[in-house]
C-alpha cells in the first residue's frame, strides 16, 4: 500500500537506490573476472600481441637509412633525382664521411643489403667502396704528415683540437655518440677523453666532427684513450677541405701555427665526385643517388608498395616490370585455393559428421577414432605420405594402371572416363569464369587434371594445383567436421520424424527442417578450414610444385632467404587484414552469432 | 657412492688442471650449428669426437639450423641473445652475414693453423677465402644424377642433355630457384662460359636463361631439400636430376641404386664455418680454438672419410684415404677429382649477393605463368 504512494527511485536495504547498488555489485563482479583473467590476458599481450605488432612494423619501418647516412641524406634533399644531372659535390663529400663512420662500424654492408631490395647491384656497390674508401684520405694524410712530422702523433691531434682550459663544445660529443650507439648497437656510453674546442669547432667544422666521431668510436668501442692514437684519415681529409675557407687570422690557441702553416701549404683536397667515380663508375649515375634519396624516409610505404607488385621510384609509385610481377597472383591463388580447400571439406565433412552424430555411439566412436587418428599424425608425415600415395609411380598411379589391365577394368574405364571427364568439365568451366572475372589480376591457373587418358596415361597428381587440394583437404578436414558434428548432436532427431509424420519427403525434411539447423557447425568449420588454409605453408610447398604454391611460401623466402622482412611483414599485414575483412564480411551475410563450435 | 664419484670428479679435475690452464678462460660448453644428417655425422666424427678426447669437460651440442642460419643469428642479434657458438653455412650466407655485421671477422693466418709443411693458412686455403668472415672446410658441387636403367643405350656425358628431352624423355629434377639453373640454361644455349654472368646481368639474357629453361619446363619436377633429388631418382620419379655430389654418392654407393654422376658442368660451392658475433670472450675463445683445430689440415682430410666432399685445403687432398664403413676409396668420389672435374663452373659469389632477389622475383614469377 505504501509502495503505492513512494514516489522515489526502489531502494535497497542500507538505502542506497536499488539501480545503483545493482550496478556497484555488477562492477564489482566484473572487476573480479578480470583479475580472474588478468593472468592470461597479459600473457597474451606480452607473448603475443606485442611480437606480432613489432614485426608488423617493420612493414613501414624504415630508419636505416638516415641513421646510416644522416648527412648525405640531409644534402640529398636539395637534388632533382628527374632532373638526370648528378648530385653536387657537397653530396658526395657527405657520402664520404658518413661512409667511412659506417664503414669503421661495419654497417655499410648492412645499408647495401637494404637498398639491393631496391637496386640491384647495391649491395656490392657499398661493400666493394668500404673497401676503398681509406685510399681517399690517404691522398691527403700522407702530404699531410709529410709537411710536418708532428701530424702523424695521434697526441698532436688531440692537442690541437681539445677545449683544454677554453670552452667546449660539448654537444657534439653528444650527437656522435648517438650516432655511433645507432651504428654498432651498443649504447656508446662511458668517459671519453675529449672535449672539443669551440672556437675550432667553429673554425674547422668537419674536422671537429669528424675527430669527435673518431674519439668516440675509440673510447667507446675499442676501449682506447683517444689522447694517444691516431685518428682516421677522414679527419685528414675533413682538415684539408676546412683548411680550403677556414679563416685562422684571429686564432691563436693551440695548434695555431701548426694549422696556419698547413693552410699555407695548400693540401690537396680529393675531389669527391671524381674519387667517388673512381672507386666504382656506378656512382657516377644518377641511379644509386636516386634508390637513397627515394627510399630515405624514416617511414616507407615502399614495403607495401613492393608487396602488390609495385614500387617507389623518383616519379612517383609505379608497377614492377611485368616479368616481375608475382605477388598479387599468389595473393588471388591463395585466397582463390583456400575457397576451393573450405568448399571440398564442406562437401566432405558433412556426410561424416551426420554418421558421427546419427550412429549408434559405438560405430560413432570408432568412426570419430578414424577421424581423430589422422589428426593426431604428424603434418610432416601426412604430407608425405600423399608424396608417395600421389606420385607418377605412386601408390595411385599404380593401382589406376593395374585396375586398367584387368577385364573389368577395361570393360569400365571409358564409362568411368566420361563421367569423370563431364564433372571436371563443369569443375574447369566455374573455375574459368572465375579465372575470367579475375582477369584484372592476370588468369590464375587452376587447370584440374584431366582424365581422358585415364589408364593409357599416368595422372599428374602432384606438384600442382591437385596435390595441394588434395593434401590440404585431407589435412584440414577434422577442422570442419568436429565443429559440424558438435552442433549436428544438438539437433534433436524428434524434428525429423516430426516433420515426416507431417507429411515432408526425405528431402525436404532434410533441406527445410534438419539443414538449417546444422548450418552454423558449417559456419563454424568454414571459417577455421578457411583461415587455417591462407596462411599454410608446408604443405603446399612439399606437394604444390609451381602452381600449388600460396603466399606463405613467398613470405617464408623473404624471411628466411632474401632477408627482406619488411617486404615479408607488408606481405604478413595484407594476409591478416585480408582475414579480418573476410571476417567482417562473413558477420555481414551470415551473423557471426549464427556460428557455433558446439 | 656418491662421495666416490664426486672423489673421481675431484681426481678427474686435478689431472686435468694442466689443460685448464692451458685453456685460459675458455667456456665449456659449445653449440655447434650444422645442416644434420651423414653431412653433420661426418664433422661429429671427424673434428668434434676427437677435439672432445684432447679437450675433456668441454661439451659440445648440434642445432640443425644452417639452412636458416641467417634469419635466426639476424633474429638473435637483435634480441641480443647469441646462443650459437660455431655456424656451418655456404659461402653465400657467409657474406651475408659478414655484410649484416653478424659474423666475426676472421685474421686467417693468425686464427687458423697452418699447414704441416709450414705453408700459411692463407695461401692453404687460397681462393676458397671468400669472405672476411668464411672458415672454408668443403668444397662440394651441385650437379647431375641419372637413372642408368632409363636413359637408353648413351648415357649422358653433357650438362645439356638435362635440356634434350628428344634423346632423354622423362622428368628432371631442378631446385626451385634460379641460381645454377640459369647458369646451366645459358651454357647449353651456346654462351661461352666466361661470358655467361655478363650474359646474366642483363635482362635480355636473364630472359634467354628461362626461354631455354622454358623448353623443359613442362618435363621439370622442382626440389627444394637436398634430399628429394635422390629420392624422385629412386623412385623413377625423374630420369635426372640435379642435387649435392655426397647426397648421389650416398644413393649410389650406400644404398646401391641404379644412379650414374654427370660430372659434367658440376658447380662448385664452399661450405665452412662461420663464428657470430656478440659472444662473450669466453665463448668466442673457446669457438676460435674449436674452429684452428677442426680446419686444420688432418681433420679436413679425416671428414673425406665419411663424406665425398672435397677438403677446403690444398695440403688436405694428398690426406684422402679411404671411407670410414665402405672401404672404397674416396679421391675418385671427390667433386675435385681430375676425373670429375674435367669442366667445371665456379659459382660467382658477388654476382648473386647482387642479383639473388631480382632474378629471383622474375624467376618465381616465371614458374608461376
Amino acid at each position: 500500500m505504501s509502495d503505492a504512494a513512494q514516489s522515489g527511485p526502489m531502494l535497497a536495504a542500507d538505502g542506497t537506490p536499488l539501480k545503483r547498488s545493482l550496478a556497484r555489485a555488477l562492477r564489482r563482479q566484473k572487476l573480479r573476472a578480470l583479475a580472474l583473467i588478468a593472468p592470461l590476458l597479459l600473457f597474451v599481450l606480452i607473448t603475443f600481441i606485442i611480437p606480432i605488432a613489432s614485426m608488423l612494423f617493420r612493414s613501414v619501418e624504415n630508419q636505416i637509412v638516415e641513421n646510416t647516412l644522416p648527412m648525405t641524406v640531409q644534402e640529398l634533399r636539395g637534388w632533382d633525382a628527374t632532373s638526370g644531372d648528378l648530385p653536387s659535390e657537397a653530396v658526395y663529400e657527405a657520402m664520404y664521411f658518413d661512409m667511412f663512420l659506417a664503414a669503421e662500424a661495419k654497417r655499410h654492408t648492412r645499408l647495401g643489403s637494404r637498398l639491393n631490395y631496391e637496386t640491384t647491384g647495391m649491395s656490392s656497390l657499398f661493400r666493394q667502396s668500404g673497401r676503398r674508401l681509406d685510399d681517399i684520405g690517404k691522398e691527403t694524410q700522407r702530404p699531410l704528415e709529410r709537411l710536418n712530422g708532428d701530424w702523424k702523433d695521434g697526441e698532436t691531434w688531440h692537442a690541437v683540437l681539445s677545449a683544454g682550459d677554453s670552452a667546449a663544445a660539448t654537444d657534439l660529443v653528444a650527437v656522435q655518440r648517438a650516432r655511433i650507439a645507432y651504428l654498432t648497437d651498443t649504447d656508446a656510453a662511458g668517459a671519453v677523453n675529449f672535449a672539443p674546442s669551440a672556437e675550432l669547432a667553429a673554425l674547422l667544422p668537419r674536422t671537429m666532427r669528424e675527430y669527435t666521431a673518431w674519439a668516440v668510436f675509440t673510447a667507446t668501442q675499442d676501449n682506447r684513450d683517444p689522447a694517444v692514437r691516431d685518428p682516421w684519415e677522414s679527419v685528414a681529409t675533413a682538415l684539408a677541405l676546412d683548411l680550403q675557407t677556414a679563416d685562422l687570422s684571429g686564432y691563436e690557441g693551440a695548434g695555431a701555427e701548426l694549422l696556419r702553416e698547413a693552410q699555407a701549404a695548400a693540401l690537396p683536397v680529393p675531389a669527391m665526385t671524381q674519387a667517388f667515380a673512381d672507386m666504382d663508375e656506378d656512382w657516377a649515375t644518377a641511379e644509386p643517388w636516386a634508390t637513397i634519396q627515394t627510399h630515405s624516409g624514416a617511414y616507407t610505404s615502399g614495403y607495401f608498395l613492393n608487396a602488390v607488385d609495385a614500387q617507389k621510384t623518383p616519379d612517383g609509385v609505379a608497377w614492377q616490370p611485368e616479368e616481375k610481377q608475382i605477388l598479387l597472383t599468389l595473393f588471388w591463388r591463395t585466397l582463390v585455393m583456400s575457397l576451393a580447400i573450405t568448399i571440398s571439406c564442406m562437401l566432405l565433412g558433412y556426410p561424416i559428421a551426420w554418421l558421427l552424430a546419427n550412429l549408434p555411439a559405438r560405430k560413432a566412436n570408432l568412426l570419430l577414432i578414424l577421424v581423430l587418428l589422422p589428426f593426431w599424425t604428424s603434418l610432416l608425415v601426412r604430407t608425405s605420405a600423399w608424396k608417395v600415395m600421389l606420385q607418377t609411380q605412386g601408390v595411385v598411379n599404380d593401382t589406376l594402371v593395374w585396375w586398367h589391365s584387368t577385364f573389368v577394368g577395361q570393360l569400365i574405364d571409358p564409362v568411368i572416363t566420361f563421367i569423370l571427364n563431364i564433372f571436371i568439365g563443369l569443375m574447369n568451366a566455374v573455375l574459368w569464369v572465375w579465372n575470367l572475372l579475375s582477369g584484372i589480376w592476370g588468369a590464375v591457373d587452376l587447370e584440374l587434371f584431366t582424365y581422358a587418358a585415364l589408364g593409357f596415361e599416368r595422372l599428374a597428381l602432384i606438384n600442382n594445383v591437385t596435390g595441394t587440394i588434395i593434401a590440404m583437404t585431407h589435412i584440414l578436414l577434422p577442422f570442419m567436421i568436429l565443429p559440424m558434428y558438435s552442433v549436428m548432436q544438438t539437433i534433436p532427431p524428434s524434428y525429423l520424424r516430426a516433420a515426416k509424420s507431417l507429411g515432408a519427403t526425405n528431402t525436404v525434411a532434410f533441406w527445410r527442417v534438419y539443414f538449417p539447423q546444422s548450418v552454423p557447425g558449417i559456419g563454424a568449420g568454414s571459417i577455421l578450414v578457411f583461415i587455417l588454409a591462407i596462411g599454410y605453408y608446408i604443405t603446399p610447398e612439399i606437394v604444390g610444385g609451381t602452381k600449388g604454391v600460396f603466399i606463405s611460401n613467398r613470405i617464408a623466402f623473404h624471411i628466411s632467404s632474401s632477408l627482406n622482412w619488411g617486404l615479408a611483414a607488408a606481405l604478413g599485414t595484407i594476409l591478416l587484414v585480408a582475414v579480418l575483412i573476410l571476417y567482417w564480411a562473413y558477420d555481414k551475410i551470415v551473423g557471426i552469432d549464427n556460428v557455433k563450435l558446439g | 657412492m656418491k662421495r666416490t664419484k664426486t672423489l673421481m670428479a675431484t681426481t678427474a679435475l686435478t689431472a686435468l688442471a694442466g689443460t685448464a690452464i692451458a685453456d685460459g678462460h675458455m667456456a665449456s660448453d659449445m653449440t655447434l650449428v650444422s645442416w644434420g644428417g651423414a653431412y653433420q655425422a661426418s664433422q661429429q666424427k671427424a673434428y668434434v669426437e676427437p677435439y672432445i678426447a684432447m679437450n675433456e669437460g668441454v661439451t659440445a651440442v648440434w642445432d640443425e639450423s644452417s639452412a636458416e642460419a641467417v634469419a635466426k643469428l639476424r633474429a638473435m642479434n637483435e634480441a641480443g641473445s647469441v646462443t650459437w657458438d660455431v655456424v656451418d653455412v655456404v659461402a653465400a650466407d657467409a657474406i651475408r652475414l659478414c655484410d649484416e655485421g653478424l659474423a666475426l671477422e676472421i685474421d686467417v693466418d693468425e686464427m687458423l693453423a697452418a699447414a704441416p709443411d709450414g705453408t700459411s693458412a692463407s695461401d692453404d686455403f687460397g681462393d676458397l677465402l671468400v669472405s672476411d668472415c668464411f672458415i672454408p672446410q668443403i668444397v662440394y658441387s651441385t650437379t647431375f644424377g641419372y637413372r642408368t636403367d632409363l636413359v637408353g643405350d648413351t648415357p649422358p656425358t653433357s650438362v645439356c642433355a638435362v635440356f634434350d628431352t628428344e634423346n632423354y624423355p622423362g622428368k628432371r629434377a631442378l631446385e626451385r630457384r634460379p641460381i645454377n639453373n640459369m647458369e646451366w640454361a645459358l651454357l647449353c644455349d651456346g654462351v661461352a662460359k666466361e661470358d655467361v654472368y655478363d650474359v646474366l646481368a642483363t635482362d635480355a639474357g636473364q630472359q634467354q636463361a628461362l626461354d631455354k629453361l622454358a623448353t623443359i619446363k613442362d618435363d621439370v619436377v622442382w626440389w627444394s631439400a637436398g634430399a628429394d633429388t635422390p629420392q624422385l631418382l629412386a623412385d623413377g620419379e625423374v630420369i635426372m636430376g640435379s642435387t649435392y655430389n655426397g647426397r648421389l654418392f650416398a644413393a649410389i654407393e650406400e644404398q646401391g641404386q641404379p644412379i650414374g654422376m654427370l660430372w659434367d658442368a658440376q658447380v662448385f660451392d664452399l661450405d665452412g664455418w662461420i663464428i657470430p658475433t656478440g659472444l662473450s670472450p669466453e665463448r668466442q675463445k673457446r669457438a676460435l680454438d674449436f674452429v684452428k683445430f677442426a680446419t686444420d689440415t688432418q681433420r679436413l682430410a679425416d671428414q673425406a672419410k665419411y663424406i665425398s666432399y672435397g677438403p677446403a685445403r690444398a695440403s688436405s687432398a694428398p690426406l684422402v684415404g679411404k671411407h670410414a664403413t665402405l672401404g672404397i676409396d674416396m679421391a675418385p668420389h671427390m667433386p675435385t677429382d681430375p676425373e670429375n672435374a674435367k669442366n667445371t663452373f665456379l659459382y660467382n659469389y658477388e654476382f648473386w649477393a647482387d642479383y639473388r632477389d631480382d632474378i629471383d622475383a622474375k624467376f618465381q614469377a616465371w614458374l608461376a605463368q
